[in-house]
């Protein structure tokens, strides 16, 4: 079983780095027929995503997603399936681009990673687990897409002004469609990251006592999500959007990874063993 | 050619940047200018055209007046230095003046080639120098030959219909900050028949409604009723750029109408929707500042022919056999410009001649008192006889067709010319 998950993974790697290549030539060709094969070549190395979760589960007998290769496998795995689920990819030109190279390097940096198989401690072993996690995953998949969307939207945004129309003029879409994406990834996004937050608290509650221990993983949720409460209102009423939102998004999701990594290297904390 | 030679000067879009035409773009109409004109020594007839992207004029002047510093100085009015004037300023004499007009009027040298409306400008630009009496016989067989090589290009090339104008580019522009433009508001300040183009194109591509403002609020309302849109006077602009999403500025006036400080207070009442600001103008209405404020977006001309550049590679095969027109017509015409030289050199020739010949024919009759009539008869016969038969070939020569077909009569003008010293003899007289 576990020889079958380590290939899952290799397959996982390898049809992930076709897609990411195939989006690339579809960059730089705009051949419409690449655009198609890359399309399907992610949506098969979502499939093998989930498998590799599925076969992690079996391996471990709880959700895959205690270890840190195991979270960042999630991170990626919903980046993948957010992107595939959303209408956007049809409107907003080449975000399929960026967005593969991303979950390709989610996916390289999972792999440098212990694959080892940590047991759960027994405090943890309540399927609040996977609700909290997956949840608060699901979120950063929404939040890393508004991020891929704040990048192009920087990029579009300097050539119109620079009036220099250069290589991601054309190829770039419109910034009103890459600001409608931020928009309602940030939406998204933060719906799952409140869910994450207060279904983890409720966990917390069974499995310690308190709702809050203040411990730096909370209190830098805590803060992502306050970045994004803000913006967000901000957005709807004084109308932070355009190179203000970009901007925002890009700042909100290098909280995200502080949140992810940061944390558990630098902080530490009653997170740290779950990566 | 001898008596006279054709000057075409000018600046365009090309060589010259917004903010050097600005300074010479004649916004007060035709007439002080080409008064001024008609007043420079030497200066025979002229003609001048003012558009956004140019400033040219064509003056037809005697042989050696030496009329360029003055023209110079009119159009810059002292406000650049010689050099500068020379590093933007183009000059064309004779022949290349003329295949220089042709290319314009077949907007050729447009900044959008294949656009239709240089022609339309230039008619309205002769008419009133034509008006004014300001042209002759060589610039209005000048002009109405361009004319016509302008329509004979737009019928037998296709470069009208490949022509893609700035109001395209405006509307790819508009497509890349705003997506869809369904929904979306246009507001024209000035009437300006370019803008009118960018907006007709803009509503094509689903633009919601046209708000028009400009001074007379007359033509402000015939416009508005083209676009089924709504007519507002120039006060009025601060509250509409709240409302709209696209501005395309054309006015005439000499000052920025819009300032930085404006728009950014607006901006805040738009809860930063983005505005995309198109400046026609010349000289600017929109200050150049705009751009640094979020959200908002402004091009003048020169920005939206660098869009247009990308997708020109079409138009540039319709262009080539256009410029074959081009050539073809500018060498008709400068045949028949020499053949209209020929004439009054054989005029010259015989008066000389005959002049000659008289003076003579007195001096030797003074001394030869015993001859008179009849045989005075005989003599003048006689006299006649041989300065017929001695101009008989130097005539043919001037009039003959050249046998390989190209036309060489400028050098047999000056070869007969130069032959009996025919300028010279003028100048003493």
């Amino acid at each position: 079983m576990n020889e079958i998950s380590y290939l899952l993974f290799l397959s996982v790697l390898a049809v992930t780095f076709i897609a990411s290549a195939a989006y690339l030539v579809f960059f730089f060709s705009q051949n419409k027929k690449v655009r198609r094969a890359a399309r399907m070549i992610l949506v098969v190395s979502g499939i093998f995503q989930t498998l590799y979760i599925v076969s992690r589960y079996m391996l471990v007998g709880h959700t895959p997603i205690t270890s840190q290769h195991e979270a960042v496998i999630f991170f990626a795995w919903s980046t993948t399936w957010a992107y595939l689920s959303f209408r956007w990819r049809y409107s907003v030109k080449n975000f399929g681009t960026l967005v593969s190279i991303l979950i390709l390097s989610l996916l390289l940096i999972s792999s440098i990673s212990s694959r080892e198989l940590t047991p759960l401690v027994p405090a943890l072993q309540s399927w609040w687990l996977p609700v909290h996690a997956s949840v608060s995953l699901i979120a950063y998949g929404f939040l890393s897409l508004a991020f891929c969307g704040g990048i192009m939207y920087l990029l579009q945004e300097r050539e119109l002004k620079s009036k220099r129309f250069g290589y991601f003029f054309s190829r770039f879409p419109s910034l009103d469609a890459l600001d409608q994406l931020i928009s309602h990834c940030l939406t998204a996004g933060f719906v799952f990251l409140t869910l994450g937050i207060v279904t983890g608290s409720i966990w917390a509650r069974q499995a310690w006592g308190t709702y809050w221990h203040w411990d730096p993983k909370e209190t830098w949720s805590l803060i992502t999500w306050f970045i994004y409460l803000v913006q967000i209102h901000q957005r709807h009423t004084v109308g932070w959007r355009g190179k203000r939102g970009a901007v925002m998004a890009i700042m909100g999701f290098a909280a995200v990874i502080f949140t992810l990594w940061g944390v558990t290297y630098l902080l530490g904390g009653v997170h740290s063993y779950a990566g | 050619m001898q008596g006279e030679k054709i000057l075409l000067l000018g600046v365009n879009h090309k060589a010259t940047p917004v903010e050097i035409r600005e300074k010479i773009a004649l916004s007060d109409g035709y007439e002080a200018p080409l008064a001024a004109l008609k007043k420079i020594p030497g200066c025979r007839e002229c003609y001048l055209i003012s558009t956004c992207n140019r400033v040219e004029l064509v003056v037809v002047a005697d042989g050696q007046a030496l009329v360029e510093s003055d023209i110079v100085t009119f159009l810059f009015g002292g406000s650049l230095s010689e050099q500068e004037s020379s590093q933007y300023l183009y000059m064309y004499y004779n022949a290349d003046a003329v295949h220089h007009l042709f290319m314009v009027a077949a907007s050729l040298d447009s900044m959008v080639v294949g656009e239709s409306q240089i022609l339309g400008q230039l008619k309205e630009a002769y008419r009133y120098a034509a008006k004014f009496g300001a042209t002759g016989p060589l610039l209005n067989k000048l002009l109405h030959k361009s004319f016509s090589v302008a329509k004979r290009i737009r019928t037998e090339t296709g470069i009208g219909s490949s022509a893609v104008s700035i109001s395209y580019a405006a509307v790819q522009l508009a497509g890349k900050i705003f997506g869809s433009l369904k929904g979306k508001k246009v507001l024209l300040v000035g009437a300006g028949e370019m803008a009118e183009l960018a907006a007709e194109h803009l509503v094509g591509q689903g633009v919601d409604s046209v708000v028009v403002a400009n001074r007379t609020l007359a033509r402000a309302v015939d416009l508005a009723k083209r676009f089924n849109g709504s007519a507002v006077s120039m006060d009025e602009l601060g509250h509409q750029l709240e409302l709209v999403d696209i501005i395309i500025s054309s006015t005439g006036a000499t000052d920025l109408i819009l300032v930085k400080q404006d728009v950014k207070a607006v901006m805040r009442k738009r809860r930063n929707k983005p505005l995309f600001f198109i400046d026609i103008a010349v000289p600017r209405d929109l200050d150049p500042k705009l751009i640094e404020i979020d959200n908002v977006y402004l091009y003048d001309i020169d920005d939206l022919s660098s869009v247009v550049e990308i997708n020109k590679s079409e138009r540039d095969k319709e262009a080539i056999s256009a410029s074959r027109i081009v050539d073809e017509e500018a060498l008709k015409f400068q045949r028949w410009y020499q053949g209209r030289a020929i004439t009054p050199t054989i005029r010259e020739l015989r008066e000389k001649i005959d002049t000659i010949s008289s003076i003579e024919l007195d001096r030797t009759l003074a001394r030869l008192p015993n001859v008179n009539g009849p045989d005075k008869k005989i003599l003048e016969k006689m006299m006649k006889s041989i300065t017929s038969r001695i101009l008989h070939d130097p005539l043919t020569y001037l009039k003959s067709e050249s046998c390989s077909g190209r036309d060489d009569s400028d050098v047999k003008v000056d070869v007969v010319r130069s032959l009996f010293r025919l300028d010279s003899s003028s100048n003493e007289k």
